[in-house]
């Protein structure tokens, strides 16, 4: 099958990808996300925008891809279960493929207790990997959830998320092996730094051969203070950030640099790791600068046509 | 069972003030049981509210949510101005129902389907979905247990054991992994488990069913 979008046709040529990530306002500006769009498209493959990440209420997801499709942007539309039923999230991927939009990523999604809104019901109709086996069979059958037919075309590329340090941990490729075996073609990680347990969470994924089945991007963050290496250390769900970073963190005259440092060890150690295809970089808050600064540095500018 | 609390006594007062007489019915069942709505806590709040200058009747009863019970109480009901229901939501309702001309305050919030951990400690284990699916999951209910009742394992947010709300919640997923690796089922968690038909839940509206053994046949 052609690929559907130029992260795929990139993923499946063998070239090493860069995906990147763009948080909509909590507001209705879309020029702060066209200008971090314009920004970074030329340093990676493709951006994606969240979907009210950490439950917090943004503009969405799909309007957000819009306006970056509009400025020529790649966009890899992420869509939580928490807050939308199989009928809207069905109805919202009916209309990002009207959009342009290709790429999508599948996630359960940060408990509501988390977000602006702790006391909102959350819906959960579905979960992550019924949502990935959903959106395979609207793209492989034309068929919706209910069995009836989809007109029109549905090229879509479907993503996923993996947490290698979430427990149990020998479940991980457990669970990663449900999500390929329901339909998903790219992995992205939650966010490296512990490298040698993520090398053995890799092992496990390459005895069950899903290194081959899907293309697993590793996740980054580069950490711009000490304040933020404690706070993700602390209150963000499923980051672990090991002593050690936040203490390089403490230690370091310049912040940025070193959290720049940080980030190119990981990018060049996790490269190393067979089975990792690319990396998806999460710079949350300082997208602008600290993309370009890594995809530079470690030699993976400019991209591929 | 049926788990239930006390409303905070400032939101009692709030809704007994227009009323005068008020009959403060218990249940000892469900609610009995837990502590919400048995002889003792009815006589607490019955003579907390007399201190407020009300007349107040106090009566329990087996179970609020069967008739020939609650017709036990039919006369009291009538000669006061207002129930103030320590059953669950289900004997409320039926008292309401049983008598149209009756007002029914809630005096308890029912929590759950759920049990005592420890004295004074009640935690929930089941939501009552209709469509039970612990022989795949180690006999522990991801719906009633999962703060995101996920199917298929634990999302990206279980830690040591913990649940990403807090680490006072237990992992579900966690618990059921550890189940089924002692039992030697490890590999059902390998199945998908496909999207919910949730019409047994409450996609529908109100539920009943219908057991034609226990119906009485007209011959």
């Amino acid at each position: 099958m052609e690929p559907v979008s130029r992260l795929q046709k990139v993923l499946e040529a063998g070239h090493f990808a860069v995906t990147s990530e763009v948080g909509p306002p909590k507001g209705t500006d879309p020029g702060v996300v066209t200008r971090k769009g314009i920004r970074l498209k030329d340093y990676c493959d493709a951006i994606n925008v969240t979907d009210n990440q950490t439950a917090i209420v943004r503009l969405s997801s799909l309007a957000g891809c819009a306006v970056l499709r509009q400025v020529g942007v790649e966009t890899v539309m992420q869509i939580v279960c928490r807050d939308r039923n199989r009928i809207a999230i069905q109805s919202d991927v009916l209309g990002a493929i009207a959009l342009g939009i290709r790429n999508f990523l599948c996630l359960s999604g940060d408990h509501q207790k988390f977000g602006n809104h702790p006391t909102a019901k959350n819906v959960f109709d579905l979960d992550s990997v019924q949502l990935i086996a959903a959106l395979k069979k609207m793209r492989d059958e034309k068929k919706f959830i209910c069995g009836e037919d989809i007109s029109g075309e549905v090229p879509i590329y479907i993503g996923a998320a993996e947490n290698p340090y979430a427990d149990p941990f020998e479940f991980r490729a457990v669970r990663l092996a449900k999500k390929v075996k329901a339909g998903a073609q790219f992995i992205q990680t939650q966010a490296i730094y512990d490298i040698a347990k993520f090398a053995r969470f890799m092992e496990m994924v390459r005895e069950r051969g899903l290194d081959k089945e899907a293309h697993i991007l590793a996740g980054i963050i580069p950490i711009r203070s000490a304040g933020m290496a404690r706070y993700m250390q602390t209150s963000v769900p499923g980051v672990h950030v090991p002593q050690e970073i936040v203490d390089r963190m403490k230690a370091a005259t310049t912040a940025k640099e070193e959290g720049i440092k940080i980030a190119l060890e990981a990018i060049e150690q996790v490269r190393q790791i067979p089975g990792v295809r690319g990396i998806h970089i999460m710079a949350v808050g300082w997208e602008e600068e600290a993309v370009p600064a890594l995809v530079e540095k470690a030699g993976l500018y400019p991209r591929p046509g | 069972m049926i788990k239930a609390r006390q409303k905070p006594m400032k939101d009692i007062a709030r809704m007994v003030a227009p009323f005068s007489r008020i009959l403060v019915l218990g249940c000892n069942t469900c609610t009995g049981i837990c502590l919400a709505g048995g002889e003792k806590e009815v006589a607490i709040l019955a003579s907390t509210l007399r201190m407020q200058k009300k007349e107040l009747g106090e009566f329990v009863v087996k179970r609020q949510c069967e008739k020939e019970f609650v017709e036990e109480a039919r006369d009291l009901i009538q000669s006061h101005d207002v129930v103030l229901s320590l059953a669950c939501g289900v004997g409320m309702n039926f008292v309401s129902e049983m008598f149209p001309e009756k007002p029914v305050l809630p005096g308890n919030d029912t929590m759950f389907l759920g049990l005592p951990k420890e004295l004074g400690v009640f935690a929930e284990r089941c939501v009552a979905c209709g469509d039970c699916i612990i022989h795949l999951t180690g006999g522990l209910c991801p719906i009633a247990r999962c703060a995101k009742h996920l199917f298929n394992g634990p999302c990206g947010g279980s830690s040591q054991g913990r649940c990403e709300i807090s680490p006072d919640v237990p992992c579900i997923w966690q618990l059921i992994y550890e189940r089924l690796a002692r039992l030697g089922q490890l590999a059902s968690l390998e199945e998908l488990i496909p999207v919910r038909d949730w019409k047994s839940n409450d996609a529908l509206g109100p539920r009943s069913f219908v057991r034609e053994d226990l119906q009485v046949k007209e011959t």
